[in-house]
């Protein structure tokens, strides 16, 4: 049982890569909102890159290893910092028994990862340790990580000394351009509405969290019509319908929302379109004040994107191989 | 005298109150101890209280009651006993 929570930081949970296929039953593929950076910090231990690790937003927690161990901390920028000196991100560092783990202020992105070496060692529920605190499952007792939680850790792992070379490291920037794909609800914005949402700068609001991603800007217009038996009187409601994640409703015409990881299954608000897989961890890692424009592309162009995205993920497991 | 700079830890909306109808929890040139709140920020609908850190005259507030805040802005500058 080699690592104890001295403080927790802000909702920091156990997070793997999710558990997809139960969506159509109401419950969200959750996992890490940053499944790259989540993939590189178990590489980098050893670990498979499934294991399940640490997601901290915004905040850094501070642990405790009772165990000689090996962990690696990626995502955000961050300063790691072991007995209160400095030490590198994006690499393995050994911990001592004993050695206490804390992190400065976040300078850049939004949340990092800790992977230790053998895993989080949870049980698994619907084949996956992830954490989903709406639902009280997953991840450690179903909920954030609270001070005084001592998290078990599998076997196996433990290689010190391996880093992610440079040009795989993520970079972040407080603007940023999303990538989407338009529909299916596209529609029912007004051509002005349309213009606006793809024109326009949004920006971040701090309500942004695992289930969704709210942004200000200006209101956009729909095309008034007399609402169907089942949708909401708004005329951005729609009879309702399954929501893909990743993508954006604009209840009211106002403050657009990015369904992330841990989004609901569905609902009465029209999509307007859905951030391509690529961009959702572009997405995960920005934070409040981030300014953001949407950009449209046509579905071979986000299949493209994604077949990108999937060569990167074969070059970091190349270089940690 | 030595001065103490309060930073917040996140990134958010910073509050001054507990709560729109309540009087703010510390004025200018109050007199604070170091684990007395003197603010709020909230990110992911969550309120996280701020403390003084250090026990002096709270001289100034440098953030804006309901402004956006990141990570290491200072909010406010104590002057310590």
């Amino acid at each position: 049982m080699p690592i104890e929570i001295i403080e927790p930081g802000l909702g920091s949970t156990i997070q793997d890569l999710g558990r997809p296929g139960y969506y159509r039953y109401g419950i969200p593929p959750g996992g890490a909102v940053d499944l790259y950076s989540a993939r590189a910090a178990n590489l980098l231990v050893g670990n498979d890159e499934g294991a399940a690790l640490i997601e901290s937003p915004y905040l850094g927690p501070k642990l405790r290893a009772t165990e000689d161990t090996v962990i690696a901390v990626t995502g955000a920028q961050m300063e790691l910092q072991v007995n209160g000196a400095g030490a590198p991100s994006w690499e393995a560092v050994p911990l001592s028994a004993g050695d206490v783990v804390s992190f400065g202020f976040l300078t850049a992105g939004a949340r990092i990862y800790i992977a230790v070496a053998g895993g989080i060692d949870v049980p698994e529920v619907l084949g996956s340790r992830s954490t989903y605190a709406i639902g009280s499952f997953g991840g450690f007792e179903g909920r954030a990580l609270l001070a005084g939680d001592v998290l078990p850790t599998g076997s196996g792992g433990a290689r010190p000394g391996r880093s992610v070379p440079e040009d795989l490291r993520p970079s972040f920037s407080r603007s940023i351009e999303v990538r989407v794909v338009m529909g299916l609800y596209d529609y029912r914005l007004s051509e002005a509405g349309l213009r606006a949402f793809l024109d326009e700068e949004w920006t971040l609001s701090p309500v942004a969290d695992r289930m969704g991603f709210r942004y200000s800007g200006p209101t956009l217009e729909w095309i008034e019509r007399e609402q169907p038996f089942g949708a909401g009187s708004d005329p951005s409601n729609i009879v309702d319908a399954g929501y893909p994640v990743g993508s954006i409703q604009v209840p009211g015409g106002l403050e657009p929302i990015i369904l992330h990881r841990d989004a609901v299954s569905g609902g009465g608000y029209a999509m307007v379109a859905t951030v391509i897989s690529a961009d959702m961890d572009l997405v995960g890692q920005s934070s409040p004040g981030a300014r953001t424009r949407f950009r449209a592309v046509s579905l071979d162009d986000a299949l493209a994107a994604r077949r990108e995205r999937d060569d990167l993920v074969d070059a970091l497991r190349a270089a940690l191989s | 005298m030595a001065e103490h700079q309060v930073q917040s830890p996140l990134p958010g909306i910073f509050y001054r109150r507990p709560a729109p109808d309540q009087p703010a929890f510390v004025e200018e040139g109050d007199a604070v101890t170091a684990d007395q709140t003197i603010g709020l920020v909230e990110v992911m609908k969550q309120f996280s209280e701020v403390k003084a850190g250090a026990s002096g005259t709270l001289v100034s507030f440098t953030a804006e009651n309901e402004g956006l805040l990141g990570p290491g802005d200072v909010i406010a500058t104590i002057e310590t006993d």
